[in-house]
Order: C-alpha cells, then sequence, then structure tokens
C-alpha cells in the first residue's frame, strides 16, 4: 500500500550506511581502541573482520555483489566481528577509546544495512518470506544486545546500574533453582488460578447480565469507566485481607482481568447481526440454542481480545501486588529486595524470566485464538 | 350443532379449492419512530395458494419485506388478521413450517457447507442419519455437490446465495419465503439462479413467495405478481400471469412476457406517482 | 430485534419504563446497588472484630442497630463504610492545607505531575516513532514486532529498578517516575497511531498519487487527519497507563509522597480507610482526565468535522 505513494528518497540509505561504515573502519585504524596505547592491529583478527566489513559495506556502490548471496555475507561478516570484538571488550573493560568505539558505530551501522537489505528482499516463496520476516526482528534484538554489551563494558558501567547482557545470563543459569520457585509462586499459582477464575467468573456474569438489557445497559459503561481505573491500587486491600501468600495476588489477578473480560464479552454477544438473528428465529430456535451455536462463536473474537490483554495485566497485576508483601518467595518479592540489595543483575534474571512468561502465555492464547476463530476475517487474511 | 346451511357452505368452500396456504385479512403494520407513526403496511387483503410462486415486487420502502417478514413471524402486524397453513404466524414458525432466504447469504464463516445446511436440522434435533440425507439431497439440489467441506468465504457469492437455498430447503418446508435473494448478484449468475429456482419449483411444487425490486425477474418467475406501492405501503395491483409454468429465459422476449411486465411497470408508475 | 419486541409492550404500563430505557437510569440502579453491596458487605467484614471487642469489654445483648453502627464506625475497618472513606477524603482535601504532608491533594498533585509529564513525552515520543515506523519499511519491519511483542512483557515490573537506579546516580524526585509514566503510555500511542496514520484508503492514498504530492503533503493532509480518532483513543489508554506508572513508581521509593506512597503506608500501618480514599481518589483521578481527553477529542473531532 505504502509503496504506492513511495516517493523515492533523494539520498540512497543502504549508500549512506555503506559510507558510514567505511568511515568508522578508518577512524578505527588510525586512532587507538583501548585506553592506553592498544590499536586495533594488536588484535589482527578484529581489523581482518572488520576490513572485510567495510569492503561487503561498500561493495553496492562499487557495483559487485549485488545479491542476496552478498546481503547474506554481510550478516555472517557482521556477527563474527561482534563475536570477535566482545572478547576483546571484556580483556579492557572500561578503556575503550575512538578506535573501538567506531568499531562499534561499524558493527551497528553494518546490521542495521543488513535488515534494510533484507527487508528490501523480494522473496516468491511464501514460508521463507515468513522465516525472513520472523529473522529481521530478531536480528535487530540480537543487535540491541550486542550493542548493550559492548556500551556496558567498553564504559565500564558498574553492575549496579546496568549490567552488561552476559552478566545477566550469568546471573540467570546460576540461579536457576530461586528463579523456578519464584516462577512457581507467582505464575504458576497467582497468575494463572487468577486469569482462570477472574476470566471464567467474567464470562459467566456476561452471560448472566446478556439476559437483562437492564443490566447491560447498566453495567456495561460501569465496566468501561472500571477498565481505564489504576485497579492494581487494590492490591494492599487485598494483602490485608487474605494474607501475604498467592491467594491475595490471585484476587488481585481476579479483580484485573474482570472487567476486561466483562465488557468484551457483554459487546461480542451484541456482535450477531440481525439478519443472523432472525435466520434462528425462522428455525424456532430456543435461546441455548441461539446463543451455542450463533452468538458464542460471534463473540470469539472479542473473548480473546480480553484474553489477549488479559494474559499481559495478570502477570503484572501479580508482580506489583507482590511489591505489598509477601512470603520469602515470588517474581515481585525477589525484583523489589534484590533492588533493595542493588543486586541489579538478579533484577534483570527476573525481568527476563517474567518477559519470557509473559511473550509464551500471550503466544499461546494468540495460537488459540488462530485455531478458534480461523474463520474471522483478520486471521483468514493473513494466512494468505 | 351446526345447521344444515352451514355444512352446505363449508362442504361448498371445501369443494370449491383447498384452504389458502397464506390468508390476509385487513392487515396493518404502524412503526413508531421518534419522528411519528410510519405506515408500513395498510389494509393488505391476499390469498396465496398452494403451489403459487408470488412475487412482491414495488420501489423502497413499500413495505413489500416487511409483508414477508409479518408472514414470517419476524414482525407482529398492528391490525388486521393473518394465517399461514391455517394458523397464526407464531404457530407456524413454530412448527417449522417455511424456510427463508434472506437478502445475504448469512451463512456461518466458523461452519463448512455442509454444516450450515446441518445448522437447522441441529435445531430441530434430527438425528445425524437424517441430517446426512438431508444434506446430500438439497446440496445436490441447487447444484453443490463436492462443496461440503468447503467455508463459506472459499465459494463465490453465487454459490454463497445456494448454499443458503439449500440451508432453507433443508427444512422440508412446503413454504419457501425468498427475501431478494439475489439482489446483491450479477445480472448473469442472477439469470442463472432464476432458471434453477424455476426448475426446483416445477420439481417440487412448492408455495413460494418473492420479494423482489426487478421487473423481469418477478414476471420470469411468477404465477403471480403483487405490485405494492409506498406511504402507506398497500397493494396497487395483483397480475395473474398467464405464461406457461415451463419456462426457459428466451420467454423474455415473448410478446405475453412484455405484456406483462408493461403492465407490472404502469403499476409501479402509478404507485410512485401518488406520492407526488 | 428481540429486545425491541420486549421493551415496547411494557412501554405503555410502567411510568418509569422510560426512564430506564436509556442508559443514565441502569446506571444510577447499578451504583445505588454497589453501594448497597458495600454497606452489606462492611457490616459482614467488620462484625468478627466487632464482636471481639464486645467479647474483650464484657459487652452482651448488643443490639443489632448498635452493631450496625459500630460496625460501620471502627478506626481500622477490614472493609470501610463509603461513608467513612467520603470523611476522609474531605477531612484530607477540604479541610488540609495544600501544602501539608497529610493533605490527599498534595499527595494527588505529586501523582498527578509525574503522570502528565510522562504522558507528554511518551505520546510525544510514540507519535514520532509511529511516524517514523509508518514511513521506513526497515523501521516497520525491525522495530514494530518489538513494540507489539513489548505490550506482552510485564514492563510495570522494572518500575522499581529504575527508580532505585536512577536514585543511585543522583536523579530522583519527578523525572525518574515520569519515566516508567513515559514507558507505559508510549507503547500504546505507537501502536494506535501507526494504526491510524495507516488507515486512509488505497483509494484515498491513490488520489494523492495522483497529484504527485510529496510524502510530506501525504502525511499532513490525509494521513494524519485520519489518524486523529486513533490518537485520541490511544492516548485514553496511554493516559490511564502513565497514571498506573506513577502510582506504581512511588511504590519503592521509601513511601515518602503521592497516591502510591499512600497506598503504601496505609498497607504497612493498616490504615485500611487511608488506603480507601487514596485508591477512589486515583480513580478519580484517573476519570477525569480520561474524560478531559474525551472531551477534547469531541471539540477536536467536531471542529474537522468528523464528530459522528
Amino acid at each position: 500500500m505504502s509503496s504506492l505513494v513511495d516517493i523515492r528518497s533523494r539520498f540512497d540509505t543502504a549508500a549512506l550506511l555503506a559510507g558510514g561504515i567505511l568511515l568508522c573502519v578508518v577512524i578505527a585504524v588510525f586512532s587507538t581502541a583501548f585506553e592506553p596505547d592498544r590499536t586495533v592491529f594488536d588484535t589482527p583478527r578484529l581489523a581482518l573482520g572488520f576490513g572485510f566489513l567495510a569492503i561487503l559495506g561498500v561493495r553496492y556502490s562499487l557495483g559487485f555483489a549485488r545479491h542476496m548471496a552478498g546481503d547474506v555475507a554481510l550478516g555472517v561478516v557482521a556477527a563474527l566481528s561482534a563475536w570477535m570484538l566482545i572478547p576483546v571488550v571484556h580483556q579492557h573493560v572500561g578503556e575503550a577509546a575512538s578506535g573501538f568505539w567506531a568499531l562499534a558505530v561499524a558493527y551497528w551501522l553494518a546490521s542495521w544495512l543488513f535488515v534494510e537489505r533484507m527487508a528490501a528482499w523480494k522473496l516468491t516463496n511464501p514460508s521463507l518470506t515468513r522465516a525472513v520476516n520472523l529473522a529481521i526482528p530478531i536480528v535487530f534484538g540480537i543487535t540491541l544486545l550486542v550493542l548493550w554489551e559492548l556500551a556496558a563494558k567498553g564504559f565500564g558501567i558498574p553492575k549496579v546500574l546496568l549490567p552488561a547482557p552476559s552478566e545477566i545470563w550469568v546471573r540467570l543459569t546460576g540461579s536457576v533453582p530461586i528463579l523456578w520457585a519464584d516462577f512457581q509462586q507467582t505464575f504458576l499459582k497467582a497468575v494463572l488460578i487468577g486469569y482462570a477464575l477472574g476470566c471464567g467468573s467474567a464470562f459467566l456474569t456476561a452471560i448472566a447480565i446478556d439476559r437483562v438489557p437492564f443490566l447491560r445497559r447498566g453495567l456495561l459503561p460501569i465496566g468501561n469507566l472500571v477498565s481505564a481505573l489504576p485497579i492494581i491500587g487494590v492490591a494492599p486491600i487485598m494483602v490485608m485481607w487474605f494474607g501475604f501468600d498467592w491467594p491475595s495476588k490471585a484476587a488481585v489477578v481476579i479483580i484485573m482481568t474482570f472487567f476486561p473480560m466483562l465488557v468484551n464479552t457483554v459487546s461480542g454477544l451484541a456482535a450477531a447481526d440481525a439478519m443472523q438473528k432472525d435466520l434462528m428465529r425462522t428455525y424456532a430456535s430456543n435461546y441455548w440454542q441461539t446463543l451455542i451455536k450463533l452468538r458464542l462463536p460471534m463473540a470469539m473474537p472479542f473473548i480473546f481480545n480480553a484474553l489477549k490483554i488479559n494474559s499481559t495485566l495478570a502477570l503484572i497485576g501479580a508482580i506489583v501486588a507482590e511489591f505489598f508483601g509477601t512470603p520469602i518467595v515470588g517474581m515481585g518479592f525477589r525484583i523489589s529486595t534484590e533492588v533493595g540489595r542493588m543486586n541489579v543483575d538478579m533484577v534483570w534474571a527476573e525481568i527476563a524470566i517474567a518477559a519470557l512468561a509473559g511473550s509464551l502465555f500471550y503466544g499461546i492464547v494468540a495460537l488459540l485464538e488462530r485455531a478458534v476463530t480461523f474463520w474471522h476475517p483478520s486471521i483468514r487474511g493473513s494466512r494468505g | 350443532m351446526l345447521t344444515a346451511s352451514e355444512i352446505e357452505d363449508g362442504l361448498e368452500d371445501a369443494m370449491r379449492k383447498p384452504d389458502p396456504v397464506i390468508d390476509i385479512d385487513n392487515l396493518s403494520l404502524t412503526f413508531e419512530t421518534n419522528d411519528g407513526p410510519v405506515h408500513a403496511l395498510s389494509d393488505i387483503d391476499l390469498k396465496i395458494e398452494e403451489g403459487d410462486f408470488v412475487s412482491f415486487i414495488g420501489p423502497s420502502g413499500c413495505g413489500k419485506t416487511t409483508l414477508l417478514r409479518v408472514i414470517a413471524d419476524l414482525e407482529q402486524p398492528t391490525a388486521g388478521s393473518i394465517t399461514v397453513n391455517g394458523v397464526s404466524p407464531e404457530a407456524a414458525r413454530l412448527a417449522r413450517a417455511y424456510g427463508y432466504v434472506f437478502q445475504a447469504a448469512a451463512l456461518y464463516p466458523w461452519r463448512t457447507i455442509a454444516k450450515n445446511v446441518a445448522l437447522p436440522l441441529e435445531i430441530m434435533g434430527l438425528s445425524r442419519d437424517e441430517q446426512n440425507r438431508r444434506i446430500a439431497r438439497n446440496m445436490e439440489l441447487v447444484n453443490l455437490s463436492g462443496f461440503e467441506k468447503k467455508f463459506p468465504w472459499q465459494l463465490s457469492g453465487g454459490m454463497q446465495q445456494r448454499a443458503s437455498i439449500a440451508r432453507a430447503l433443508a427444512v422440508e418446508p412446503d413454504l419457501l419465503l425468498m427475501d431478494e435473494p439475489f439482489g446483491a448478484l450479477d445480472e448473469i449468475v442472477r439469470d442463472h439462479l432464476n432458471e434453477q429456482l424455476l426448475q426446483l419449483w416445477a420439481k417440487t411444487n412448492k408455495t413460494v413467495v418473492f420479494v423482489t425490486h426487478s421487473i423481469p425477474e418477478a414476471v420470469f418467475l411468477s404465477s403471480k405478481i403483487v405490485v405494492l406501492c409506498p406511504r402507506p405501503g398497500r397493494i396497487y395491483d395483483v397480475i395473474e400471469s398467464d405464461l406457461p409454468r415451463e419456462r426457459t429465459l428466451d420467454i423474455r422476449e415473448t410478446p405475453q412476457f412484455l405484456k406483462i411486465a408493461h403492465r407490472v411497470r404502469e403499476g409501479l408508475k402509478a404507485g410512485h406517482s401518488y406520492e407526488d | 430485534m428481540t429486545d425491541t419486541a420486549l421493551a415496547a409492550p411494557s412501554r405503555g404500563l410502567n411510568p418509569f419504563a422510560g426512564l430506564m430505557a436509556g442508559t443514565a437510569g441502569p446506571v444510577t440502579v447499578v451504583v445505588l446497588a454497589i453501594f448497597a453491596i458495600w454497606y452489606v458487605a462492611a457490616v459482614a467484614l467488620n462484625t468478627p472484630f466487632q464482636m471481639d471487642m464486645y467479647e474483650r469489654g464484657d459487652q452482651t445483648d448488643v443490639p443489632f442497630t448498635q452493631l450496625v453502627s459500630d460496625t460501620l464506625a471502627q478506626e481500622r475497618p477490614v472493609l470501610p463504610a463509603p461513608h467513612q472513606v467520603a470523611v476522609e477524603i474531605w477531612n484530607t482535601t477540604v479541610e488540609k492545607k495544600i501544602t501539608s504532608k497529610r493533605s490527599l491533594i498534595y499527595h494527588s498533585g505529586i501523582t498527578l505531575s509525574s503522570t502528565l509529564l510522562g504522558f507528554l513525552i511518551g505520546t510525544g515520543l510514540g507519535i514520532l516513532l509511529a511516524i517514523g515506523i509508518v514511513h521506513s519499511r526497515v523501521l516497520d519491519k525491525s522495530l514494530m514486532p518489538w513494540v507489539i511483542s513489548s505490550q506482552t512483557i510485564p514492563i510495570l515490573a522494572i518500575a522499581p529498578m529504575i527508580i532505585v537506579v536512577l536514585n543511585a546516580i543522583g536523579i530522583s524526585g519527578l523525572l525518574p517516575k515520569a519515566m516508567i509514566s513515559t514507558y507505559l503510555s508510549f507503547f500504546p500511542v505507537t501502536v494506535g497511531m501507526v494504526k491510524g496514520l495507516r488507515s486512509p484508503e488505497i483509494m484515498h492514498m491513490d488520489l494523492m498519487h495522483t497529484y504527485s504530492a510529496t510524502r510530506v503533503q501525504a502525511f499532513w493532509k490525509l494521513r494524519l487527519p485520519y489518524a486523529v480518532p486513533y490518537l485520541f483513543t490511544s492516548m485514553k489508554i496511554g493516559m490511564a497507563a502513565s497514571l498506573v506508572g506513577a502510582i506504581v513508581g512511588e511504590l519503592p521509593t521509601g513511601a515518602v509522597a503521592g497516591l502510591g506512597a499512600r497506598l503504601l503506608a496505609g498497607s504497612y500501618y493498616g490504615q485500611t480507610v487511608q488506603i480507601w480514599s487514596a485508591l477512589l481518589m486515583a480513580a478519580f483521578l484517573a476519570g477525569t482526565l480520561v474524560a478531559l481527553i474525551g472531551l477534547v477529542e469531541r471539540l477536536t473531532l467536531k471542529r474537522m468535522g468528523m464528530a459522528r
């Protein structure tokens, strides 16, 4: 769609990036890489890697290897360069000078160019296109991680402020039992139980008030309002009522997930159009038959929308509720106490687990949605 | 006790002709809206006999769809009386006495074509064997055999509408109510479906009530054409067609056909001028 | 269909039917019902403690009315009654000087300022990022998946760390909290704006193409107007998220000031009335802010001729 109005930019981004890579490599060659006086040539492999990177970067402007293989070579060399750069900076923590930063920028520009080239690939095979579309954000993410690592080590940022990804990884793999216990406490107990009860009760409530138009008109505006309120604030009350263990967290999750589910299910049940309802009427179909055969399938896209929103809300609710008091286990508990002890790498490890759990949870709900509402235009369309 | 003359009257009635399938007597329907009452239907008198193919034709807003919906018990009249198969429309609906085809196919996208045709049968609580028998028979009747496992969105508009007709026929009603079923289709598909519908009617001898705003369609299909006009919605003319029951598309070129079409057009014009 | 059929006949019989046909009547009834349930629950939940008190004071045969009034007047009830919360709010807003540390307005102001600062930065960033994503295929393909998947990550968990880490390098006060708010409000705005800037139909884009309009012209004359309704919708979500961020950001600062600090202090000392008043204040704040955006939305859309 956008290609229709794409008016070609006056300058070519790819050429600009390639020029940038070349410039950075040249700067790196002629300046100090690490204090006090190490140059890039003290690490020949590195110099070689970045030399190749510069050549591959400018090959388009120079007019050779203008094909996908050249692009892939660029990506591979960029990855190799990063792989060589990281151990070097680990040996010289906090001693990075202009030459090193020029190399880091060169890597960054090279990855950018690689992503730019990948985005421009025209593939005929649909599954290959899907793979590339998946690879682009992954390459982007890895680039960010590498730059984070280089910056954290190069500047010698203290661990309490921002640990490097490698340190977080070491901490993560080193404290699996603690992380597993926290995950069990927070995710498997509070989140999943609260999510199931909250969404389930909201669904049943929605079906009940759907039979009474009066309640529907009265509750829907209130439900919409409550969805915008900072419900997370009920956490201290729930902790007071239900104690420190997981039931109070599950209660917070129930309350947080209830209203989005209620509002969405009620609107979903109203989604069947007049003609479809008339059709059921001509069959003299009773209330339950219409509900099961027409209105619930019709409401499924709405219900799954709420299930997806709630998958995120549930995790947030459980973690934040733990800030108000827990037994000595749980992701939120760990985050708040380790922050207090300045063990920031442990906090990041916990956040990484939370992110992974949240994404997986969301992903599973999204997969279920594709299976159940396969007929919906939004999903049908994306399958081609 | 009945008197002798009453019995004689009754016998005479019974011998003269069978009870009409639909008997509408002095029927009116007024919608209350914010801008005041709208007289959708006013003083409708109409009898539809078994085996008739009746078309309601008229400009938009003349109440032809509303009249069909009254027959189907989708709207309630505010005055007058109506019987379907000798009972109230509601009783007829509860007895699943008719099949209804809407303007759009209204197939459920999450069901396959076969499952869509099975929908009314599931609601009626028929056995699985009976369902399968009826699905096969009616899919064949509308020439959709082989598409059972497809989803509606994988079929063309004309095929979707045929599937919705199969779904209406699967109820095996004696009465078929059709509300501009081919209105959204292009002319070539529409001609084709019109021919198929006529063959179907000839094969099954069902009573059909058909709403349209196309004059050629009404004349080509019908044994009886009811011309309605708006504000208030009322019957302007009822034309008994003398065309033979067996028709092909060529009949549209004959003087007989053109004469009826002309009368329908005159009726529509006269009804329309009323509002100015 | 069936609703109107059911509603129509009753209209003539019941004089209140007209009143209850819209949304105002039912909403009022539901709100009243909520208050009634709240009172009943307050009595029920506070009774065990009250009984305990009677037993300790050797009071027997307390009449039921006495019990009810006592349960609704405890100092630290399990569930405070609505009027207790109302009195607390009145005392801490109207009766107290705004500068006082016990004034709820003072605390709300602190939360509000970081909410608004974070919201403004977040919305600005979100819009800029959306413009970039819509106009650059690379950003679209590399960044957009992260923006979407970042919504599946419990970002709020980061909040205490940002506060503490920024405190460690000497940044404290408004900014760290505002950063959390920025973070939370920025994603909904980005996603909504990308959707909005892409919402013009192909036909309209083709029209711009026939005029050989530049991308800048197409942006100002077509994309931006189309995106305005989306912007307002996502701004409402962003504002609500921003407030949540500000409140959660106040939790780990050692409970100094702000609505979040009031919640935390209340939970430390078992001051339920204080928790509920802070909670209601936060709800009021959220409602007001979202309603304000709604108002601006209506006025803007009206001026643009897009109002329904």
